[in-house]
């Protein structure tokens, strides 16, 4: 039996088959719509996500299979003082696999340890959230053809952004991927993540300031959402809100055949007049997103279909 | 010169930093060895670093957790004593894993609500001697 924790849990090999399982479902929904027929996803959201609780329940509900779960710590036995490892033992032998989403970095893990069922992390904290990973490279490798030899642009909160942190990591796997990481000095990439990540692996990157000026060599643009909660006071959020702004100007800059990626929600970093650029991709990853828990789930459960 | 008698069975921990004995003795709960005699000697001349501490500890062979020891300080000499002589000397690694030495910082972690939670940190980064937390991956350090 197999958890996912972290997005480099998967080797590159397996990441693979994952992908290429992932792309079979979109091309032939009908021939996986009973392949979870009679098991059970539950979803345990010990905080409010409704995107990434709803993306994993449309992907069991299309599966075949049934959901069951709580969206917040309130409505679960987390609230009477019950551990994560007993919640989710018990959850264990409710359902077949399991979601977990928890404020508290590595509680994931802590459920997976007295699982009898295979657990995944749907998020922990600032820590990690594997299935937003997988939608990213799946979204690449579909709209790209490939995951390696490309120029990726990193723009917005790059300090506090897990997903660009894991992003990072997971592409350096792959061959003459290079870096352009765009953020205000106040929020560029943290030094362990240039020394432990990039610089270990010998990845070309560079940091810029302003948008404008990356633009043309991009063949991926990945913004980000800068978050209010990182700032202790309004008026330096205020500044850094406004800072990048994607907009049909900029979009102007960019090669034909660029794509344009953002995990959502977005506040006003993409302009809704980008929206119906062709080069926009950010819905569609949301769908690239139900697509890949489809794989997942198929592939913890160990389904050949 | 200070004589401190020898040890029938036990350990003779040598080449500890100078002023470092008290905390290892309490970082390796060696007060919680009720039937063992410990000396802590302090501040002694030594050739190579100048000043040192030791440790003798008179208990059966295998109680003292060497693994927490090398995680402490690696360069310590240990002396393994049976019958009054030095049967093996060892050189101390860093653990892989150490198991309730340390506590994660990071205010985020599931260990900070769950404290029942065994506190394991994971060897990272061997030439750099990083540990991380097996479940939030916060890197500890030593101050």
């Amino acid at each position: 039996m197999r958890h996912l924790m972290s997005p480099l849990d998967f080797s590159v090999e397996e990441l693979d088959k994952l992908l290429a399982l992932a792309d079979d479902i979109e091309k032939h929904p009908a021939k996986y719509a009973h392949a979870c027929d009679g098991k059970i996803l539950a979803t345990c959201f010990y905080e409010p996500s409704t995107r990434t609780r709803l993306s994993f329940e449309s992907a069991m509900l299309r599966l075949g299979g049934q959901v069951l779960g709580f969206s917040e710590a309130g409505s679960s036995s987390a609230a009477k003082g019950e551990s994560v490892s007993d919640t989710i033992r018990v959850i264990s032998c409710y359902a077949d696999i399991c979601a977990i989403r928890h404020p508290k970095e590595g509680a994931p893990l802590v459920g997976s340890t007295k699982s009898l069922i295979p657990v995944i992390n749907a998020g922990d904290g600032g820590h990690q959230h594997p299935t937003q990973t997988l939608t990213d490279l799946l979204t690449i490798k579909q709209k790209k053809g490939r995951l390696d030899n490309l120029t990726v642009g990193l723009c917005g909160d790059l300090k506090f952004g897990r997903t660009v942190h894991s992003l990072i990591s997971a592409l350096v796997r792959y061959k003459n991927v290079k870096f352009v990481l765009i953020s205000p000095e106040e929020l560029k990439v943290p030094s362990y993540i240039k020394e432990e990540v990039l610089d270990a692996n010998g990845v070309e990157y560079k940091e810029v300031e302003k948008l404008e000026d990356a633009m043309a060599d991009l063949d991926i643009l990945y913004m980000t959402r800068i978050q209010k909660e990182r700032f202790f006071n309004e008026e330096e959020y205020l500044r850094m809100k406004g800072f990048y702004i994607l907009d049909p100007k900029k979009m102007a800059l960019a090669k034909d055949d660029m794509i344009v990626m953002h995990p959502l929600p977005r506040v006003n970093e993409i302009s809704v007049a980008v929206d119906d650029d062709p080069r926009a991709n950010y819905f569609e990853q949301a769908q690239y997103g139900v697509y890949v828990r489809m794989a997942l789930i198929l592939t913890l459960l160990e389904v050949q279909v | 010169m200070i004589n401190v008698g020898a040890i029938k069975e036990g350990y003779v921990l040598d080449h500890i930093k100078a002023g470092k004995a008290l905390s290892l003795y309490h970082d390796m709960k060696l007060d919680q060895l009720k039937d063992s005699a410990v000396a802590i000697i302090t501040n002694v001349q030594s050739k190579a670093m100048g000043r040192k501490d030791i440790l003798k500890v008179e208990c059966p062979v295998g109680t003292i957790n060497l693994d927490v020891l090398g995680f402490l300080d690696h360069n310590i000499t240990v002396n393994v004593i049976k019958d009054e002589q030095i049967v093996e000397k060892k050189k101390l690694s860093l653990p892989k894993e150490i198991h309730n030495v340390i506590t994660c910082k990071n205010p985020r972690c599931i260990t900070s609500i769950e404290q029942e939670l065994e506190q394991i940190f994971i060897l990272t980064d061997e030439e750099n001697a990083v540990y991380r937390c097996k479940y939030c991956e916060e890197k500890y350090r030593k101050n």
